[in-house]
């Protein structure tokens, strides 16, 4: 947990007149620079790490942002974009000596074409206000990250976010059409485009969950896909997790792409039921939800070839939404796995990695061992469909060891899931939080690419500097302390 | 499987060195895409072989000279397939350099294009080094997501030594419908169409006859098909249909190498009719507008920019005017930039995609 040390008098006036500076080479634009108005942009979603950002700057026009970028440019100012701030791995967190350029001004829908199945919209949009503008035309957008209701599609790209249909209908890299952005030099810049593709190097495919780091997004156009017609969830108990893993990968291996394929562990399962009261097996050592969506004729034809294969997998208990309520009540306990997780614990810490699926049981197993080597709880929820694994381990953030315990744990899960072929974020981000678990999964020469790519983008190195991808020095630091298959720095330090 | 990657790095890190450019080979059947080839030839098929594949984990990972004949019989095997339904320009075609070309066939409009399906490459760079991007995983946002560099890149950012692509189960039925629509009808329809949860996998529309393929569960392809109208058509003949504009051996293409040149007009799908002169074959829901056409390049190309999309001369004519759309000036300085971090002698395919790159 960082917090803003307490500067000599020296580097204060330094910064003050930095401000002074900002404050006027952006007349015209809100820039606020008071402490009381700029603490509110000290973190993101990941309250963990907090940092006072010199000023925030809240254009409204891409003139603006322009202006703004040319500014900090000339002024050698670090910038942080920032959407809504829900990123779960400091992607939004400022720089000391920069800006925080927040695009909540841009709010508008633009064009929406019912036709081309196609939504412009500025990137301050919350990704479920397009959905509920194409509603009336029976159309959506489909990724759906669980913080939808607040999101904002200029953060969905930043960090090309998941949710829990992508095995059916893709992340957002596969749901956006166009991307126009800004660079660090003012120069305005189209990736992508209306058609189904666009010349030279595909630039928007990589520029798609870039945390933030390549150019300011003023604009994105996202695809529309019809609405299905229904939807239909089964429920299914197993009384052994690893036998729920595999009836994930029979129910793939039989030529099925379930609109949504989610598990729960046994203690995730308690936790939920205790919040949302949805009548889930309790006895269950692990709870499959999975849906069918399309035509009546279609789900009911998933439904039946599904249930087949559950059966022969071993389900102990099989149950079939009836209804939008009763679908609706079988998702509330997955969907809820978060604040239930709160009341169980002061703290919880959610992971992000992803496996190949047959090792599912494999990593539960593994946790199941941290958890005591550790010494703290982790329930576990994940996207099945995909080996996206969110483990929430439990703390409490006024222990200052039980935080530090639990990011060891995080660590070590995320290696873990680097051992088993897999990566340590499949949908939130590397961020700050990740940085270090970034020196595992690739070598130096793939990260020294990746500084090349963003140099690509960024050649000023202004724009959210010092996140996602970690220096050399860094991996060399963070090798030393390096916590590897479970071995603790000093093992034999009593911990608790 | 043998390993020709010690033999890659020899031959990478000399030209490197002599700044002399290599031209990466498969098996040569899209040796006509793009600019024209040129340098030392350096043949990746001896880096070949299937590397993992587990059908419930929907993966394949394979070397670069893998025959991608060799992939598709390995999947359909399990009742899968690659969904972006590549086309394969011959009877060898490899992996490498169906990614490379990054070209993609019919399904493109229901399901994705290859750039979709891009899980993880493994690369190997202009300084020899053997680089990995993303992995074998559905889910990963960690690091830039160079992978999707790759498709289209036609191998001037390095040798794509290996592949992981995400695969799809084969629908449980298909069926495919014949209507006789004006293209204006056939492009309203079509757009109409793709706002309805219908199991359209593909289209194409010529001389007034628009062909529509169903896919997916057998209910929901017999409602369409009762829903949609038009005339069903037998099995046997849908296959020679679809094959035939994947391969592009329909007569529309094959049977006029040495008229007017072919443009590949990419299009938004609700872009108005295309007026030129000349013959024309509309695919992926009005996205891909197929032109045999003699006039001019520049007019070609305007109007595709006006209409919101650009055109690409696929075969014959006067290569001198570029085969493909110029890039706005800010888009090929990052594109130049790119290229020379993984290529900075320059050495891979240099002027294969663009005279500066």
């Amino acid at each position: 947990m960082t917090e803003t040390a307490t500067l000599p008098a020296t580097e204060r006036q330094r910064r003050a007149e930095l401000v002074q500076q900002l404050r006027a080479a952006f007349v015209g634009c809100q820039f606020l620079f008071e402490t009381e108005d700029t603490v509110a942009y000290e973190c993101d979603g990941l309250a963990a790490y907090r940092q006072l950002p010199l000023g925030v700057a809240l254009p409204e026009t891409e003139a603006q942002v322009q202006h703004i970028l040319r500014v900090c440019t000339e002024l050698k100012v670090p910038v942080v974009p920032r959407g809504a701030g829900t990123c779960l791995s400091g992607g939004a967190l400022p720089i000391e000596d920069g800006i925080v350029l927040s695009l909540a001004k841009f709010k508008h829908i633009v064009e929406l074409n019912p036709l081309g199945r196609t939504a412009t919209v500025q990137p301050g949009v919350r990704n479920l206000a397009i959905s509920e503008a194409a509603a009336p035309y029976g159309l959506y957008y489909a990724p759906d990250p669980s913080s939808q209701i607040a999101c904002t599609i200029g953060g969905n790209v930043a960090e090309n976010s998941g949710g829990v249909h992508c095995l059916k209908y893709g992340l957002t890299v596969n749901n956006i059409l166009k991307v126009r952005a800004v660079t660090m030099d003012g120069e305005i810049v189209e990736f992508g485009s209306l058609a189904p593709d666009a010349p030279g190097l595909d630039l928007l495919g990589v520029f798609i969950g870039s945390e933030g780091m390549f150019a300011v997004v003023t604009e994105v156009v996202v695809k529309l896909v019809p609405k299905p017609q229904c939807a239909q969830v089964i429920m299914a108990s197993f009384d052994d997790v690893v036998r729920g893993g595999e009836a994930v990968a029979a129910i793939i291996a039989a030529g099925i792409i379930p609109a949504g394929l989610e598990m729960m562990d046994g203690p995730a399962t308690r936790a939920v039921e205790e919040f949302v009261h949805a009548g889930y097996d309790l006895s269950a050592a692990a709870i499959l939800l999975c849906e069918a969506d399309g035509t009546l004729e279609e789900v009911a034809e998933e439904i039946a070839r599904t249930i087949a294969v559950l059966e022969a997998s071993g389900a102990t208990r099989i149950q079939v939404s009836q209804s939008e309520a009763e679908r609706l009540m079988f998702w509330s306990g997955r969907k809820n796995a978060f604040p239930a997780a709160g009341r169980l614990s002061p703290d919880y810490y959610c992971m992000d990695g992803t496996i190949p699926r047959r090792h599912i049981g494999t990593l539960l197993g593994r946790i199941a061992e941290m958890e005591r080597q550790y010494a703290l709880r982790c329930i576990n929820v994940f996207h099945a469909g995909d080996g996206n694994m969110h483990p929430l381990i439990l703390f409490n953030g006024n222990d200052a060891d039980e935080w530090h315990r639990a990011e060891l744990f995080g660590a070590d899960i995320l290696e873990t899931c680097v051992e088993l072929g897999g990566t340590i974020t499949g949908e939130h981000g590397v961020g700050v939080e990740k940085i270090n678990s970034m020196c595992v999964q690739f070598s130096p020469e793939e990260r020294d690419a990746f500084f090349a790519v963003k140099h690509a983008f960024d050649p000023f190195g202004l724009l959210n500097n010092d996140k996602a991808i970690p220096t050399r020095a860094r991996c060399a630091e963070y090798g030393k302390l390096h916590v590897h298959h479970g071995q603790l720095p000093h093992p034999d330090l009593p911990r608790f | 499987m043998i390993d020709m990657l010690d033999s890659f790095r020899a031959t990478v890190e000399r030209a490197t060195r002599d700044q002399t450019p290599l031209q990466i080979v498969g098996s040569g059947s899209k040796h006509w895409y793009g600019e024209a080839p040129q340098g030392e030839l350096l043949d990746t098929r001896g880096h070949a072989g299937i590397v993992a594949y587990d059908p419930a984990e929907l993966v394949i990972t394979a070397r670069c000279g893998t025959p991608l004949a060799d992939i598709e019989a390995t999947l359909a095997e399990q009742g899968q397939m690659l969904a972006f339904e590549p086309p394969h320009f011959g009877p060898a075609a490899t992996l490498g350099g169906c990614v490379a070309a990054g070209l993609s066939g019919p399904r493109r409009q229901a399901a994705g294009a290859l750039r979709d399906f891009i899980l993880g490459v493994q690369l190997l760079d202009g300084q020899g080094r053997v680089l990995n991007f993303g992995g074998q995983v559905m889910k990963n946002v960690a690091g830039y997501d160079v992978a999707r560099l790759l498709p289209g890149s036609l191998g001037t950012l390095g040798l794509i030594l290996e592949v992981s692509l995400k695969v799809l189960p084969k629908p449980f039925a298909e069926a495919t419908l014949r209507f006789e629509l004006s293209e204006a009808e056939a492009l309203t329809r079509l757009n109409q169409w793709g706002g309805q949860p219908l199991p359209i996998s593909a289209s194409t529309w010529q001389d007034g006859v628009l062909y529509l393929r169903l896919s997916g569960a057998e209910a929901a392809v017999a409602g369409a098909c009762g829903k949609l109208g038009g005339e069903r058509i037998a099995d046997a003949d849908c296959a020679v249909l679809w094959q035939g504009l994947r391969e592009q051996t329909a007569p529309f293409f094959a049977g006029r190498a040495e008229s007017a040149p072919l443009w590949r007009l990419a299009l938004p799908s609700t872009a108005q009719p295309v007026a030129l002169p000349g013959a024309q074959l509309i695919e992926w829901g009005g996205g891909q507008r197929w032109w045999r056409s003699d006039a001019p390049a520049e007019q070609i190309r305007a109007l595709a920019e006006r209409l919101g999309g650009h055109a690409t001369l696929w075969r014959g004519g006067d290569r001198s005017v570029g085969v493909f759309a110029p890039l706005a000036a800010p888009l090929m300085q990052i594109q130049r930039r790119l290229k020379a971090t993984f290529d900075p002698a320059g050495v891979f395919n240099p002027g294969r995609l663009y005279p500066a790159l």
